[in-house]
């Protein structure tokens, strides 16, 4: 951990990278990016704006189609997917396991790349999988077979492996998107408060604005494959960039309960009157029009 | 170790076993005779060719083929993350009776080739092309593999292959009862130099399944999750189901088809001992083993007429694949 009191040296370089599937259209299109050590980047942007594909293009799922993608100083084809999955690890959008493996042996799985083949865990990865599942609140479930667990449950087993095999670097790839509002904010908060303990760089794509803003950093905003916006939330927030984003109107506000800037969206150009204001405004104002 | 245990007194159980009844003791004493190598101390020299020269090569193959047939269908399991996949229903099986048929045929027709090398050979050869085969029918150029398209091109290929085997056998005339023995399975064929050929084959395979366990483990988080927990699943996959195919096609080679052995044994232990590879391709060589040899000794010295044994564990083994597969669905519906 020499990288402990030097958080400001690059982690991930992208320098003009472009990607695509086969010959389908490009996904991404000429991005460059700099993502420094520590901090927790929130990637957002509209469906099919290239979040995943740029989660893929960081840990080496992916290969960009042109430009590079640089990770500590080096391109990341030029690591073996065991040396990457010592120092990044990802959380998947929805957890599988085609097994009843229990909720332990998951978690270890975590370990994999860090245990040579034939060795067992040592005490101290033990007590770090026990310590991180006791984090994320699933040290009881242990012996349960993953393949009975709920969805709030396999999502906190997945953020736990992730957690243990993460050496520098965690991405989510929208972790927290089938999930309810407490489980993703007790997966999320974990998450953070690890992220800072270890100095871990965090990438994480996220649908719900609201739910980013106070969990990240940076704020990197994807639109039809390039880069729309990139810095901290309460810079980036803005109605034009949000408008012009997801073609919806937006206000945005400071919300001193959670103490984040706060966005509140409306179906662009309807009229005043006919926004959210629920079934009973509909009387009046059919008599309106009537008349 | 209890599986050992019990494959031992199996193995000592059916030497015993048959139409010559051979007490116990005399069949240890023959035993340790072949393995210390010097003969004969006053055993009767009928029963010794019986127990040494039979019996036993018939049984070491029983133990070989089954044991190998299972760690295979473990590994097959878990590579394709399928618990519906073994060597049988992926047609591999087919495909390498149809390279041992043509073998047969080529020699009726003339051709020269010595047996103990051609036949594996084209075994393995129509093993993994059938297998690659399936796998490019099932994947459809996507790199995930369903199980239901998995298996439908397991059935799709397998009943292509066996018209072209009914063709081979066609063209084979009066040799025609032996291909029908690779179709049916028997081990009734099974020599020393088989056993010579697939031990050490069974034994090299077994390691490198083993060698292999823990990254088959993390197979089952599926092909991304895989990768980016740093296994490389392109290398892993080919070189599993290569030396797999190998492995089944020495045992076609060997004994003919012979079904759902491993289909059903890792689905046992997975009830006893979990889902962890790393235990189930150590234990399902024994338990395979165990079972192929309990069914062949029934089948040699129980049954009033000699049943081919591939028809034996069909017969008991589809069954079996039609109850896990109506549980699948049933698990599906649920999850749903």
């Amino acid at each position: 951990m020499t990288l402990l009191h030097n958080s400001q040296h690059t982690v991930w370089r992208l320098r003009g990278v472009s990607f695509r599937y086969g010959r389908g259209p490009d996904i991404l299109k000429h991005v460059d990016l700099e993502l420094t050590g520590g901090k927790v980047y929130g990637i957002l942007g509209p469906n099919g704006s290239g979040k995943t594909t740029l989660l893929y293009l960081l840990c080496g799922l992916n290969s960009p189609t042109a430009g590079e993608v640089e990770f500590l100083g080096t391109g990341i084809d030029r690591y073996t997917k065991r040396e990457i999955a010592k120092r990044v690890a990802m959380v998947p959008q929805d957890f599988q396991m085609r097994f009843a493996f229990t909720v332990r042996q998951a978690v270890e799985m975590g370990r994999h790349p860090h245990t040579p083949r034939f060795s067992s865990l040592s005490p101290e990865e033990i007590q770090l999988v026990r310590d991180v599942m006791q984090e994320l609140d699933i040290l009881a479930l242990s012996h349960r077979p993953v393949t009975m667990l709920s969805g709030g449950e396999k999502q906190r087993v997945a953020a736990a492996r992730a957690l243990v095999q993460a050496g520098d670097a965690l991405l989510l790839d929208e972790a927290t998107s089938n999930l309810d509002i407490f489980h993703s904010l007790s997966i999320l908060n974990v998450v953070k408060k690890r992220a800072v303990d270890h100095n871990l760089t965090v990438v994480a794509a996220v649908h719900d604005i609201n739910l980013a803003t106070p969990f990240c950093d940076q704020f990197i905003f994807l639109h039809k494959g390039k880069v729309a916006a990139l810095g901290p939330p309460a810079r980036v927030l803005t109605h034009d960039l949000l408008q012009k984003i997801y073609g919806v109107e937006a206000r945005v506000w400071y919300d001193e309960f959670t103490s984040a800037p706060t966005v509140s969206f409306r179906m662009g150009g309807c009229p005043e009157t006919g926004d959210m204001m629920g079934a009973d405004t509909i009387g009046p104002q059919g008599e309106d029009t009537h008349a | 170790m209890i599986l050992m245990f019990l494959l031992l007194v199996a193995v000592v159980v059916s030497a015993h076993m048959g139409f010559m009844k051979i007490p116990v003791r005399d069949v240890l004493d023959i035993i340790a005779d072949l393995l210390s190598g010097n003969r004969n101390q006053g055993i009767d020299p009928v029963m010794y060719t019986v127990v040494a020269d039979i019996r036993l090569p018939r049984i070491m193959a029983a133990v070989l083929v089954g044991g190998t047939l299972a760690v295979c269908g473990t590994v097959f399991q878990a590579i394709l993350l399928n618990p519906l996949a073994d060597p049988y229903t992926l047609g591999i099986s087919s495909g390498a009776a149809f390279g041992a048929s043509l073998v047969i045929v080529l020699q009726v027709m003339g051709l020269a080739l010595p047996d103990l090398f051609t036949v594996p050979l084209f075994a393995f050869a129509g093993a993994t092309g059938t297998m690659f085969l399936v796998l490019a029918l099932a994947s459809g150029g996507s790199a995930r593999l369903s199980s239901t398209s998995l298996i439908l091109s397991g059935v799709i290929v397998s009943s292509i292959l066996s018209a072209a085997i009914g063709f081979l056998k066609f063209l084979a005339d009066e040799q025609v009862g032996i291909i029908i023995f690779w179709l049916m399975g028997s081990l009734s064929g099974a020599s020393w130099d088989n056993i010579l050929m697939l031990g050490p084959a069974a034994m090299a395979g077994m390691c490198v399944a083993l060698f292999y366990s823990r990254d088959l483990n993390i197979m089952s988080t599926g092909e991304r999750t895989a990768i980016t927990l740093g296994v490389n699943t392109t290398a892993l996959r080919y070189i599993l189901l290569v030396t797999c195919s190998l492995l089944t096609a020495l045992c076609v080679a060997v004994s003919g088809i012979i079904g759902f052995v491993g289909l059903i044994v890792p689905h046992m232990l997975r009830y006893v001992a979990g889902p962890d590879n790393r235990w189930l391709i150590i234990l399902s060589f024994p338990a395979g083993a165990l079972l192929l040899l309990c069914a062949d000794t029934v089948t040699r010295a129980v049954l009033p007429v000699e049943v081919p044994i591939g028809v034996l564990t069909a017969l008991i083994g589809g069954p079996v694949f039609c109850w896990i597969f109506r549980k699948r669905q049933m698990d599906y519906d649920t999850a749903s």
